[in-house]
This record gives C-alpha cells, sequence and structure tokens, in this order.
C-alpha cells in the first residue's frame, strides 16, 4: 500500500473501458509511465511491489494467449496475485450470465478485473456491478484499450511524437476493436489516419471518425510513417466479406512493393497473430521495418502502467 | 474475307453518318486506317480520300446508306463452354455480325459458370481464336452463381471481366447482395441485376393476368420485378455501387427507374427488343418462343418501356439472346426452358421503333451502341477519329423476312418468325475488317 500513496494520479476514471473516455493529458500520463516501465523491464531485478497484496483477476471469454499473459506478466511483476478465469472453466458455460459472474467475482473481492468478451459493451456491464476497477481487454468489435496504447507508445519510442504521424490501418476495420481504439487515440493525439479496406471491412459512414477512407492500397500507404496491418479473421474469408484469400493478398495484402511507397523509415505494426502471406509477407513482418515484437514487450509495459494508474484510484478511494 | 479491302485504309463516303454520342446526323464519309476511324464528316468527300493517297479500289460510296457504330448487345447467352449445342461463341458472332452487332457481352451462365478469372481468360481466347466480333464476358456475382459466397471480383476484372451479374439469376439474399455491392464499388465493377423476387415468381411462366387466367398457366405477378428492383435501389443508397437492371418489364419500374436517376443513384437499366415489340397476347396458342425471362406482360407496359427508351430513362437495348434447343422448348408451356434468340434481329426489330416515329433515330442508337459501351467503359460504340472502326451499315429500307434458314444462330428459338422486317445490316466492320456483307453472302 505504501508504495502506491502519493504518488500522482494518472487516471480520473475508476476504469478503463475504452480509449474513447481518456484525455489527452491521461494518455501522455499513461505512456509516459508505461515508458519507465519499459526501461525497468529490460533491467535484470524487475519485480516489484507496486501492486502487494492487490488481487488481480484476467476473465476471458474468448481466448487469447497473447494479451491473458501480457496482463498476468504485468499484474505480477508489480507483485499482485494474479489469478486467470477463462470461460472453459468457469461457470459461464454453465449458463450463467455476465451479471451472475460478476457478483460472483465481486464477492471475492478483487482490487482489478480485466475482462475479454466476444460483445461489444460487456466492459461497461460488468463495470456497474463490481465495486474494484475493471479493465477492458477487448469487448466484441467495440474497444481494446490497452492495445492502442501500445500502438501508441511504439509508434512514440519510433518518431518521437504522435503529433501530424500517418498512419494507415489496413485490413478488417468493420469488425476490429484495436482498429476503432488505435483511430480514437491516434486522432485524439494528433495523428494523422488512414483507414483501407474492401468495401464490405469498412465501417458505415467511416470518414466521420476522423479518419481518411481509402479502398485501394497504393493510395493510403503513400508517405505513410506507420503501416498498421490488421488480421483478418478466417471467418470473414470465403465469400461472406471478401471473395478469397487469394484475392485478398492480390488487393489488400501487404507486399515489398506496396511498402515501397510508404515512406523510408516507414514502420511496419501488426496486433498479432498473423497470417503470413495472407495481409502480410513474411519478409516484411520478419524484416528491418517491422516492429512487431516491440509492440509485443511495449504491451507489458503498458499493461504494468494502466494497472498501476488505477490501483493508485483505489488507494485514493481508500483513503477518503 | 468479302473484297472490300484487306483492313487497310479505305474510305467510305456517301453515306448518312449517325453518330448518336457526337449528335452527328449528317451525310458524309469516313476513312478507316489499321482498324481504326481516322477521319469523320460531312467533309469527307472523295477529294480527301484521295489526299490521304488511299488507291480508288478501296474509296467506296455508300449511296445513302446509314452508316453507325456497330451495335453493342449487352445481354447475349451462349452456350460455351458446356452447351454448345446451344451455341458456341463462333456461331453467337456469325450471327452478331449478320444483325449488325459489333461486340457482344457475354453472360456467365454457362457449365461451369464464368466465376473464376481463368474462365474469364477461356472465353476471351476462344473467341480472339473463333468469333468475328469483339466479345466481353461478364463474370458472376457470387461463386457458381449460387447467391452466396461473392466471386473474385478484382481477378475477374483483371482478367477482363467488364461487369458482374448472376446472368438468369438475381442475387435474392439482401446481406449477399449488399456485401458483393460494396465490393464490386472498389473495384468501379458495375453490377448488373436479373430484376426478380425469386420467391414472389416461383412456379409462373408468364405475365399474371387475363391471358394466363385463360390459358390457365401460373402468373408472374408484376410485383415480382417491382419488389426486385425497389430493393436494390435501397441497396445501391447503402453501397454507393453502379447497379444497372438488365432488363425491367413493367411499366411502373419505368417510373422507379425515373425516380431513382432523379435522387442522383448511381442506376441504368436495359430492356428486352422483344419487351419492346410484344406482348402477353403473342404467346397465341402456348407458344415456347413467346416465353421470355422477365415475361413478357400487357400492352401498356409495352408502350410505357418504348416511352422509357424514347426519354432515356432506359439505358439500353438488348436482344438478351438465349438460345435454347428443341429439347428444352418443345414442351408443354409450362415445362419449356425461358428464352428467345435475338442477337441478329436486334437491329431490324429496333429500326421499326424508329420508322414508326416512337422512337427518335439518334435515341435509338444511342441505347444501341454509345450507351451500353460506356456503362461498361468500352471505348467502342462511337464514331470518331481514334475510335476503333467497329461499323455498321444499314439499309433502312431493304425488307427481309426472319425465317429459319436466314439466321445464323445453331437454335431457332425466335420470336419474329416469319415477319417481315424493313430494314437491315447490309456490311459489318470490325476494326476495320469486313465480317459481314449481306450481298456478298447472297
Amino acid at each position: 500500500m505504501a508504495e502506491g500513496a502519493g504518488k500522482p494520479r494518472i487516471l480520473k476514471g475508476r476504469h478503463l473501458l475504452g480509449v474513447a473516455e481518456l484525455s489527452i493529458d491521461e494518455i501522455t500520463a499513461l505512456l509516459d509511465l508505461a515508458e519507465e516501465y519499459a526501461s525497468l523491464a529490460r533491467r535484470r531485478d524487475r519485480k516489484l511491489n507496486t501492486l502487494r497484496g492487490h488481487t488481480h483477476i484476467n476473465l476471458f471469454f474468448e481466448p487469447s494467449t497473447r494479451t491473458q499473459s501480457s496482463f498476468e506478466l504485468a499484474g505480477k511483476r508489480l507483485g499482485a496475485d494474479v489469478m486467470n478465469m477463462s470461460v472453459k472453466t468457469s461457470s459461464v458455460t454453465k449458463g450463467e450470465t455476465l451479471l451472475d459472474t460478476a457478483q460472483t467475482l465481486n464477492a471475492m473481492r478483487p482490487d482489478l478485473l480485466v475482462i475479454r468478451h466476444q460483445h461489444s459493451g460487456a466492459a461497461e456491464l460488468l463495470a456497474q456491478k463490481m465495486s474494484c476497477a475493471v479493465i477492458n481487454a477487448g469487448d466484441g468489435w467495440h474497444e481494446h484499450p490497452t492495445q492502442a496504447l501500445l500502438d501508441a507508445l511504439t509508434i512514440r519510442r519510433h518518431r518521437g511524437k504522435l503529433e501530424n504521424v500517418t498512419v494507415t490501418i489496413c485490413g478488417d476495420i468493420r469488425h476490429s476493436r484495436v482498429a476503432r481504439s488505435n483511430i480514437l487515440l491516434l486522432t485524439r493525439m494528433g495523428a494523422r489516419v488512414r483507414i483501407v479496406g474492401p468495401g464490405p471491412l469498412l465501417p458505415p459512414n467511416a470518414e466521420r471518425l476522423g479518419v481518411e477512407v481509402y479502398h485501394r492500397m497504393e493510395p493510403a500507404l503513400e508517405g505513410a510513417d506507420v503501416v498498421m496491418m490488421l488480421r483478418l479473421q478466417k471467418e470473414r474469408m470465403d465469400g461472406a466479406y471478401i471473395p478469397s484469400e487469394r484475392e485478398y493478398y492480390r488487393f489488400w495484402g501487404l507486399n515489398e512493393e506496396r511498402l515501397k511507397l510508404a515512406k523510408e523509415n516507414a514502420i511496419v505494426m501488426h496486433p498479432g497473430p498473423m497470417n503470413r502471406g495472407l495481409e502480410i509477407d513474411s519478409s516484411i513482418a520478419d524484416g528491418p521495418r517491422s516492429v512487431i515484437r516491440e509492440q509485443v514487450e511495449m504491451g507489458v509495459a503498458v499493461r504494468m502502467a494502466v494497472l498501476d494508474a488505477l490501483a493508485r484510484n483505489l488507494e485514493t478511494e481508500a483513503a477518503a | 474475307m468479302s473484297g472490300h479491302g484487306n483492313g487497310g485504309t479505305r474510305a467510305l463516303l456517301n453515306a448518312r453518318l449517325i453518330d448518336p454520342a457526337s449528335g452527328l446526323n449528317a451525310t458524309g464519309g469516313v476513312i478507316i486506317e489499321d482498324g481504326r476511324i481516322a477521319a469523320i464528316g460531312p467533309e469527307v468527300t472523295a477529294e480527301t480520300a484521295r489526299a490521304r493517297g488511299i488507291p480508288e479500289e478501296a474509296i467506296e460510296d455508300c449511296a445513302g446508306l446509314w452508316l453507325v457504330p456497330g451495335l453493342v448487345d449487352m445481354r447475349v447467352f451462349t452456350g460455351e463452354p458446356g452447351h454448345e449445342y446451344r451455341e458456341t461463341l463462333a456461331s453467337a458472332a456469325e450471327a452478331a455480325a449478320a444483325g449488325g452487332v459489333t461486340t457482344i457481352i457475354v453472360m456467365p451462365d454457362t457449365e461451369p459458370p464464368i466465376d473464376d478469372a481463368a474462365l474469364v481468360d477461356f472465353i476471351l481466347r476462344r473467341a480472339r481464336a473463333t468469333a468475328k466480333v469483339r466479345v466481353h464476358p461478364m463474370a458472376a456475382i457470387t461463386q457458381k452463381l449460387e447467391g452466396r459466397l461473392m466471386s473474385e471480383v478484382g481477378l475477374l476484372k483483371e482478367a477482363g471481366a467488364v461487369a458482374l451479374t448472376d446472368g438468369r439469376r438475381a442475387v435474392a439474399s439482401s446481406r449477399v447482395f449488399a456485401r458483393a455491392m460494396a465490393y464490386a464499388r472498389d473495384f468501379g465493377m458495375p453490377v448488373v441485376q436479373h430484376v426478380e423476387d425469386a420467391e414472389l415468381a416461383g412456379g409462373g411462366v408468364m405475365h399474371n393476368g387475363e391471358v394466363s387466367a385463360r390459358l390457365g398457366l401460373p402468373g408472374i405477378p408484376r410485383q415480382a420485378e417491382l419488389i426486385a428492383l425497389e430493393r436494390d435501389l435501397r441497396l445501391v443508397e447503402m453501397t454507393g455501387a453502379h447497379y444497372h437492371a438488365a432488363q425491367i418489364s413493367c411499366a411502373e419500374s419505368v417510373d422507379i427507374i425515373r425516380r431513382a436517376k432523379e435522387r442522383g443513384l448511381p442506376v441504368s437499366c436495359g430492356v428486352s427488343i422483344s419487351h419492346l415489340l410484344l406482348n402477353e397476347h403473342d404467346i397465341g396458342a402456348y407458344r415456347t418462343f413467346f416465353k421470355l425471362s422477365p415475361p413478357l406482360r400487357t400492352e401498356e407496359d409495352r408502350a410505357a418501356l418504348v416511352t422509357g427508351v424514347a426519354e432515356g430513362v432506359i439505358d439500353v437495348i438488348v436482344s438478351s439472346h438465349d438460345p435454347q434447343s428443341a429439347d428444352t422448348k418443345r414442351l408443354p408451356f409450362a415445362e419449356a426452358a425461358f428464352g428467345a434468340i435475338g442477337v441478329e434481329t436486334l437491329l431490324s426489330a429496333a429500326l421499326s421503333l424508329a420508322h414508326g416515329g416512337a422512337v427518335d433515330t439518334l435515341r435509338l442508337f444511342e441505347a444501341l451502341t454509345v450507351a451500353p459501351a460506356r456503362l461498361l467503359g468500352l471505348d467502342t460504340g462511337v464514331l470518331k477519329p481514334g475510335a476503333p472502326a467497329d461499323i455498321t451499315l444499314i439499309d433502312p429500307h431493304r425488307s427481309w423476312r426472319v425465317t429459319e434458314d436466314a439466321l445464323h444462330s445453331r437454335s431457332r428459338n425466335t420470336p419474329f418468325e416469319n415477319r417481315v422486317f424493313e430494314g437491315r445490316a447490309v456490311r459489318t466492320i470490325v476494326a476495320g475488317e469486313t465480317v459481314f456483307d449481306y450481298d456478298a453472302a447472297g
């Protein structure tokens, strides 16, 4: 407890449900703190006591090895007691509703609850019933705030800033919470955001999101600082939203030739897991401009910062 | 082929030049060089030709024949691949040439259906090797024309498909169609729809009305077309795709299209020549050659369609050439296949609309040439320097009788059998080459 008290408050809210609720100052402060944790993580002795005595539950209704282990590692490095609940082992499969689960968990008095759910708005609903801090680790097509924060941190480390950086987000924008959170965060921080993808995979009235909308890769990549590829879900392929894998790769896949249209020092990002040879060529994913592994590293740092920031608010509440 | 030059330089003079794209309708000449139009206009005379060094034997006096851009027929079914006994690309092209049609757009309803870039390539290669007119394929909107999963629009376009259609079938699912339209829009591909609610039309074999009641045949209500058309236009609003109703058959459809155009939607439509000349009464005693899809409707509908063409609400006139053999047509009416041949009679039948004064000559030829060409992004259908020399010479008053022997299609299912038409193509030129000469053919 001692370590948390007295540190400056970073987030106004009790939860982190989406980027939409974050101000420029909050985002900047979170990124600054994450930056500290990133350098700390590169040291040998990186176990902290910041969250000692805190219970951190990961409640994952959708399987996600990366995000779950990233949150788990972040909690453990900060000294929290971390518990993973996945849908297969929980009573949700026995017909319990989300709110029943929330009440059960609430009775266990956790401090931090990380939730991943297949439906948009699930994190919001859960937060209404929980007395602890709730962190949205992805809800349906809606938001994935820690992904957007880790992407922003990665970009900032390479460009030194976010303002006026041109970011092209490519692929299935419509069904992507990663895209939605990134658009919100990057536009708020003054970046120029372009989105590109086939018509059926773009959201309706996309231009109202404050982005430039493209239907073809070439003009969208022209002069970009950052190329952010999204994962194409298998269920979107084979004719339902797009005709086939080979057509998607032909017109929307990132290959060396297309990447040449972006700035010479442009970086390539992907939230993972990648479909190599579908949305991105292996030579690019593993090439010098790829920062995909750095994104994973920044993921842990950002999640540490978020857990820390929300825990500080709990201290303040307890003190009040 | 016919002794009118070798495709090199030549001049056609003293013709009535009709070019709807420029509004030209005057006596003059055309000079053809290397398969393209080098000069055209009232000022092109024998002196012009000689000054360009064209030898006397390559200078021809057309003696007032009409000289129009070769016709572009954007709805032609063939049987290649899969049903070559009904029609091949070569036989369809033969019929087209004889009818003054220099470009045919072939439908993907073949066996297998044209839903793959390799099949588009097959059609184009077969056409180059065997067909005497230009052939462009439309490709399937959905895989196997099943209306479920969209086809590879981008790859199909790269291979040379000019538009997307499921041919004789409508895409029934609104969801599938909306996504396909949103996707096609990215590639600038027109989506061509057979406008029919298959559920409502289901089991019907002719227009649902007095005649079907008398004949005791199940009808296809006009609402099958109207509902489908109205729905499709809502999806156009949603997606912004270029939508083309392949053929409309009802008076109300003309109004629906008119209003959609007034609202600025990217919409166009076609009508078949049969629907402009015939009505439900022509079915007579269960004559299956008049069994069409959409069905021939009432006289009021027919008249409204003609007005729609005259006013330009209906953009394009097509033959909807659909060869069927005896085994699919010599059956009880309800069991017979839909469809009629028509690519060879398209021009002559259309001329009757101009002769009767129902449609202005320039407007008529616009609907037969430049309108479909522009819609599909083709550079044909116009008479201007630099354009491909695809030209049809018409004797507007030469009368001829439609007989089995007179037609070049492999199939015989014409609704105009024994009709005497006034006016026909007497010479058809594709890329400067004469591909049909009526008098040389005898």
